[in-house]
């Protein structure tokens, strides 16, 4: 069957309002997903697992509520690092200080308490763009950095600062062995990109959009910019640190501040940029652009040298990588702001119309 | 026409509007009355935006007193004045360009949707519902101003006439009581203008919205107003029924001495 919606005629508002309305990219997603579920899961090794798949999928999460903030409200952040640290730190409190806290129950509240972050740090946003916003909310980042460093009662009086997570289980499930830690990452990143698209395809996704594109106009049909912008902040800030406690007690286990540094808010920044501001799609292109690249780097850099005779070092590695993230920003932020998911968009039209070009 | 002119539904009292040291406005007073379609004219920054900006909140005057339905209006943000039921469309197009047709018109219902994050969240009930709703009643919109074969276009690819009526429909979907009309017609050619005379003219006909409109075409704005507010370099040189003002020797003299 070719693929595009003749044919496939909607009788009523709520079929074409259905997250997909082309069936054919509705079974190519159930599909992916089905996969990802049943099949992954018996074709990975360890290695998949650790090293590719559970920080694939978490940092979706994170760069999903970063481009939720930065893609679809117009608003821009430089301590989304920070909020996943809260989100961390404050699942990991509720679970050691409340008795009998279920694992879910930690982790959305850390969630939540990043939300209450996002908008207090969100409040600049009110009053100053761009740059100065970029400030305001580096601002969160060197305070959470801190903060999580010097005050004891955040790590529980560890010495070193490091908090460890051990013996996850949801009702009597065992989250321990790196399938099973995907599989649970895995729930959580369906759920929230499911919430994500219902949230942008609802009037609060319009409202945020509106702000983004033309503010004044928002503002003259009735938008409150104040409630568009910070629940903007909140939500996104609610994903972020979701995706932060996720890395704290799934993939990493025991973490110290250093984890969730201004490096992990530029990184996520990037991936937005990379797959596409605006983009649900978008922000998972991104992230696993950024987790195999580096991979993939390492791997092909000093084969390639191999094969030409020369010797590639793993600082030349490591610096190619900036280099290649840095060309590709610059080129995404001139040419093609909504980044590789556009591309797949553009594709995707094409595919619409052949084999009739017009 | 079928539709009668009620009574004043805003009066502007000695309004005054400065930026720095531009008078953007000085010492203007002229009223609106329900159901009419109110032209402002002038020639080039006369203040006539500025004038629209005054009354839907965007600029706060220095001086002067807003009544609307015979209440004094206070110092108000451009979202108070929208909840009020005033809308406007903008000079330069002010569409929501990421977004499709169908988009911005929905935005333009923002204020009648009630249900609540959570509740959009997880795309429950009522807020499907509600999302219905407000679907049904843009596509009556989008029929009213026959754009129906656009409706999923990103409004960035659409032609400057299409543009226009878009934003017109943005401001529909709010069902205001006061529609203010910022140059619809400017850049049309004439079967646009035609249209966009008819569309304006059967929403003040239909709906009873109250229009105040700027416009350049003389043509356009003997045909279409009810009463004529004029406008030079932000000052009130006349107030009347087009005919009155058309003759009014001041009005003809800032309009030759702008050159046209
Ligand atoms: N935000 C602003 N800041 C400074 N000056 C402004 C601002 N808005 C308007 N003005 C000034 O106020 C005056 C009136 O401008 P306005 O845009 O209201 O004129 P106009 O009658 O709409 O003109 P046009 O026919 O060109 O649209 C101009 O001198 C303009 O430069
Ligand atoms: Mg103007």
């Amino acid at each position: 069957m070719l693929y595009r919606e003749n044919g496939q005629f909607k009788t009523t508002y709520a079929a074409d309002q259905q997250i997909f309305t082309i069936a054919q990219d509705k079974w190519f997603v159930l599909g992916v997903v089905a996969f990802a579920f049943l099949a992954v899961p018996m074709l990975a090794d360890e290695y998949m697992f650790r090293a590719i798949l559970i920080p694939f999928l978490i940092l979706s999460l994170a760069a999903l509520g970063v481009n939720l903030l930065v893609g679809y409200c117009g608003q821009i952040t430089l301590g989304a690092g920070a909020f996943m640290a809260v989100g961390a730190y404050a699942a990991y409190n509720f679970l050691i200080r409340i008795d009998g806290m279920p694992l879910i129950g930690a982790l959305l509240l850390g969630g939540l308490t990043s939300a209450g972050l996002g908008i207090l740090f969100g409040i600049p946003s009110l009053r100053v763009r761009g740059l100065y916003l970029a400030v305001a909310t580096l601002a969160a980042q060197f305070f959470c950095d801190w903060a999580f460093l010097r005050i004891k009662w955040f790590t529980n009086d560890s010495s070193s600062g490091s908090v460890s997570v051990s013996d996850l289980s949801v009702l009597g499930w065992v989250v321990d062995t790196p399938a099973e830690k995907y599989l649970f990452c895995l729930g959580f990143i369906v759920v929230f990109a499911m919430i994500a698209k219902n949230l942008t395809r609802a009037t609060i996704g319009r409202q945020w959009m509106a702000i983004r594109d033309m503010d004044v106009a928002a503002e003259v049909i009735g938008i409150r910019p104040m409630y568009a912008k910070l629940s903007a902040f909140a939500v996104s800030s609610f994903f972020v640190g979701v995706a932060g406690a996720l890395w704290g007690f799934v993939h990493l286990g025991s973490w110290e501040p250093a984890a969730f540094s201004v490096d992990r808010s530029f990184q996520l920044l990037f991936m937005v940029i990379i797959g596409g501001l605006g983009s649900i799609l978008g922000s998972f292109v991104g992230a696993a652009f950024i987790v195999i690249l580096p991979i993939f780097l390492n791997q092909f850099l000093p084969a390639l040298g191999g094969l030409l005779g020369l010797h590639i070092s793993t600082a030349a590695v490591s610096h190619a990588e900036l280099i290649i993230f840095g060309s590709l920003i610059v080129f995404f932020l001139i040419v093609e702001p909504h980044g590789l998911a556009r591309l797949w968009a553009i594709a995707k039209e094409k595919l619409r119309l052949w084999p009739f070009p017009h | 026409m079928s539709r009668k002119i009620g009574d004043v539904i805003l009066d502007l009292q000695n309004i005054s509007l400065r930026f720095g040291g531009v008078k953007a406005l000085t010492d203007i007073s002229f009223n609106i009355r329900e159901h009419e379609v109110r032209a402002i004219i002038g020639p080039n920054g006369a203040g006539k935006s500025s004038m629209l900006n005054v009354i839907n909140g965007v600029y706060h005057p220095q001086d002067g007193k807003i009544f609307y339905r015979g209440v004094e209006r206070k110092k108000m943000e451009p979202h108070m004045a929208a909840s009020t039921g005033i809308a406007r469309t903008f000079q330069n197009i002010a569409l929501f360009k990421g977004m499709s047709v169908l988009d911005n018109i929905m935005t333009g219902r923002t204020l009648k949707m009630k249900s609540n994050m959570l509740l959009q969240a997880l795309w429950l009930g009522p807020a499907q519902k509600e999302e219905i709703a407000h679907r049904r009643k843009v596509e009556e919109i989008i029929d009213f101003l026959e754009i129906q074969h656009i409706r999923k276009t990103p409004v960035g690819r659409l032609p400057y006439g299409l543009q226009k009526r878009v934003d017109l429909g943005r401001a529909l979907a709010m069902e205001p009581q006061i529609l203010l009309l910022d140059e619809p017609m400017a850049g049309m050619n004439v079967e646009e203008k035609q249209d966009m005379c008819r569309f304006i003219l059967d929403v003040n006909d239909q709906f009873g919205t109250t229009i105040v409109l700027i416009e350049h075409d003389m043509g356009v704005v003997m045909d279409i107003s009810d009463r004529v507010v004029v406008l030079d370099y932000g000052k009130k040189i006349g107030d009347g029924l087009p005919d009155e003002v058309r003759s009014s020797p001041e009005v003809i003299k800032a309009y030759l001495g702008a050159g046209h």
